[in-house]
């Protein structure tokens, strides 16, 4: 966020930083605006975040009122050394590895392209974005019948062409290039969107000037397109990385976490313990050393960004 | 307003009623609700939530926050959990017994599970095993029907079985049986736990707390579903439930392996003629139905007048009443004034597999296991991938003990 007004470039205007007048009124105004959303936030984000601390001290049980034992950091180094915990680590991890290359780029490549049709640009863009729009559950349905072994679409389209059709989900290999393909194909439209916001930002008067200094399309690409659109990049980056680590309802509802649980995510892992096997205190332990790691990942991103920001 | 505001729900009929019945047992269920309704003239809203971990995790959410429906089903293999963290009402503290709605009138296996400590906390429904279905036509073709053409020949004992299986193959030109292999945990669990049934106890004893799982049964019966779908071919490796359903019905396969259940489903395809029959003994000397019940229970809620805790028993009695309708979904009915009934008697096909209710193995008894529990899914897993190739039986073993030493060592959340 803050590399947005550190970025430099012709045409934008420098941000008026002159300090407002912070008398006491103001700063009530400030917090009456402020009240709804603080109460909100409150509420629903930070009143959880601490009860769920509470509770992963304690052997709470889901399925009754009170909150059990109290067990210390038992449930944390219980979780700490659990080998089922830390593989459902490693598959959000692998799933972001996996998608995150290509949600970042390839909706850059669509937005590009997009922004380049002279005709029907709407048509483009629309199609672009409308898989994100469908719900979980529907693109996942839609996607089993697509992967279903023997009679499935993609099984089919292979055979035809006289390919062998990977074992799309009853294999570890194969279920993971299912969800590749149908998190790219799905969420693809929203950072399709943040590219095309940005890209209408430049100025179409920056292009002219290099136009006429004879630069190439690829030239204009390489030297204006891609640094301007650094700062929403590295945002789309952070973003991405943090959704694909989120990651569970395609996983969920297309593979329950199969086969063999060999694609089950932290988030499922939580849910299991949790909810369908009822050890609330354990859950919330595992849940606080997860919301930890993404917590300093983004930290790390932070420190990281902002210190390039300072060296450009 | 209020009551959407304090979360609780809202008194809209005279019983709230939760289930996680579709297809055709959601039919059968909503005639007899409807029935009930009729007599008793208290109206019912009947809410319907998904199958397996949604259907518990709101249920006990729900009850734990004292705002529970009026009347729930739960799976007898899910009771342990539910009755041991106090959120349901035992049978002797209703009124259900001055109803009618007493102990002799049940299956004596089923009201057995649904007692906990001396305590019973739920009406059993039925019992609904995991059978085999035939293809009549595939069966015939096959040289498997007996003389009357109403049944199948003995295949009992693994070299018959996979004899007959053979024989299946050739009159379909593809496999010989069918069932969904993967993405369906659960029902991969049932068939492994009916094959090494036939060797060995439950994998578990002590409440969970101690596994007991019988080596060489386990190698053997690892390496039986493989072979089936490995060397022999005789069924598909990965085969999701769509896929079965097709396999069976379009006669690519003849037999299938499923739960009395989707009865409902098969009897809806054109031209297919099916019968079921309880699975033959395998590998062991005796047959074993793996099985589950449904039951009736009253979650435990300090909120609910007297009145409508009435209400909400002659809804159950009404339902056990009607226990000839849901028979018709394939389901054994508990209740014994149904099940010795001479309608139920003549109904085909379930005659032919009363019996399994008898020979019923449930899920081992644990705080972590049952209908749609995680235990389920983890062991599901497994078994998958062993049936798919890519575990080797021996690790098939190994993988299943890792995970039971897991759930045995854990501390119950209620006990």
């Amino acid at each position: 966020m803050t590399t947005t007004t550190t970025a430099p470039g012709p045409g934008i205007a420098k941000v008026d930083t002159t300090p407002i007048d912070n008398s006491g009124r103001d700063t009530k105004a400030g917090w009456l605006f402020s009240a709804p959303f603080l109460v909100l936030y409150t509420l629903f984000l930070i009143g959880p975040v601490i009860v769920g601390l509470v509770i992963s001290f304690f052997n709470t049980a889901t399925v009754k009122n009170d909150l059990g034992e109290f067990v210390a950091l038992e449930n944390y180094t219980d979780v700490l050394g659990n080998l089922d915990f830390w593989k459902s680590m490693w598959h959000s991890t692998l799933f972001t590895i996996l998608t995150v290359p290509f949600l970042v780029v390839l909706p850059l490549l669509a937005a590009i392209f997009a922004s380049r049709i002279s005709r029907h640009q709407w048509f483009y863009r629309i199609a672009f974005f409308a898989p994100y729009v469908v719900p979980s559950a529907s693109v996942c349905l839609i996607f089993g019948f697509i992967y279903a072994p023997e009679s499935g679409l993609f099984v089919k389209a292979l055979g035809l062409v006289g390919l062998p059709a990977p074992d799309f989900l009853g294999s570890t290999d194969g279920a993971w290039l299912s969800l590749t393909i149908l998190t790219v194909w799905w969420t693809f439209g929203f950072n399709f969107v943040l590219y095309t916001a940005a890209l209408q930002e430049i100025p179409e008067e920056t292009y002219e000037a290099a136009a006429i200094d004879g630069a190439s399309p690829w030239q204009q690409l390489r030297s204006i397109t891609v640094p301007l659109l650094r700062p929403t990049l590295s945002l789309v980056l952070m973003l991405q990385i943090l959704a694909s680590l989120k990651v569970f309802d395609q996983i969920f509802i297309l593979l329950q976490g199969g086969p063999n649980l060999s694609t089950r995510p932290v988030i499922q892992y939580i849910y299991d313990t949790g909810f369908t096997t009822y050890r609330g205190g354990y859950a919330a332990a595992a849940t606080m050393v997860y919301f930890a790691i993404l917590v300093i990942i983004s930290a790390v991103w932070m420190l990281a960004t902002r210190r390039r920001g300072a060296d450009a | 307003m209020v009551t959407s505001l304090t979360g609780g729900q809202p008194a809209t009929a005279d019983v709230i009623f939760w289930h996680l019945f579709g297809g055709g047992d959601g039919e059968n269920m909503a005639t007899m609700v409807d029935t009930v309704q009729k007599a008793t003239g208290h109206s019912v809203e009947s809410t319907l939530l998904s199958w397996g971990n949604p259907y518990y995790t709101k249920l006990s959410l729900a009850a734990s926050s004292n705002r529970p429906p009026d009347v729930a089903l739960t799976h007898l293999s899910r009771l342990p959990t539910l009755a041991q963290a106090g959120l349901l009402t035992p049978w002797s503290e209703t009124g259900l017994g001055q109803l009618g709605v007493t102990q002799d009138k049940f299956t004596p296996a089923a009201w057995e599970k649904a007692t906990i400590d001396g305590e019973t906390w739920a009406l059993p429904l039925d019992t609904h095993p995991f059978v085999l279905y035939y293809n009549e036509a595939l069966a015939k073709q096959a040289g498997l029907l007996n003389d009357a053409g109403d049944n199948l020949v003995d295949i009992s004992g693994r070299e018959r079985f996979v004899e007959a299986l053979t024989e299946l193959k050739k009159a379909s030109g593809k496999y010989g049986v069918t069932m969904p292999t993967i993405t369906d945990p659960s029902t991969v669990w049932r068939w492994f736990y009916t094959v090494y049934s036939g060797l060995a106890g439950p994998i578990v004893s002590d409440s969970g707390t101690e596994v007991t799982v019988d080596n060489d049964a386990m190698n053997e019966a690892f390496a039986f579903i493989q072979s089936l779908t490995q060397e022999l071919g005789l069924m598909g490796a990965s085969i999701t439930p769509d896929l079965a359903k097709q396999q069976f019905s379009n006669g690519d396969a003849g037999f299938l392996l499923d739960g009395v259940w989707n009865i409902a489903l098969y009897r809806d395809v054109k031209d297919l003629k099916f019968n079921m029959v309880p699975i033959p003994a395998l590998l062991g000397d005796k047959p074993v139905a793996y099985a589950d019940s449904h039951a009736l229970i009253i979650p435990r809620s300090s909120a609910r007048s007297t009145e409508r805790e009435g209400y909400a028993e002659q809804f159950i009695q009404g339902i056990l009443g009607q226990s000839a309708v849901w028979a018709g979904g394939g389901h054994v009915p508990a209740w014994l004034p149904v099940q010795e009934s001479a309608a139920f008697k003549a109904l085909s096909p379930q005659k032919n597999y009363v019996d399994a209710a008898f020979n019923a193995v449930y899920d081992p008894a644990g705080w972590y296991t049952g209908a749609g529990s995680d235990f389920q899914n983890q062991m599901g897993g497994v078994i998958s991938t062993v049936i798919t190739g890519a575990t080797k039986p021996q690790s098939g073993t190994s993988q299943i003990k890792r995970a039971l030493r897991q759930f045995a060592s854990t501390n119950a959340p209620v006990s």
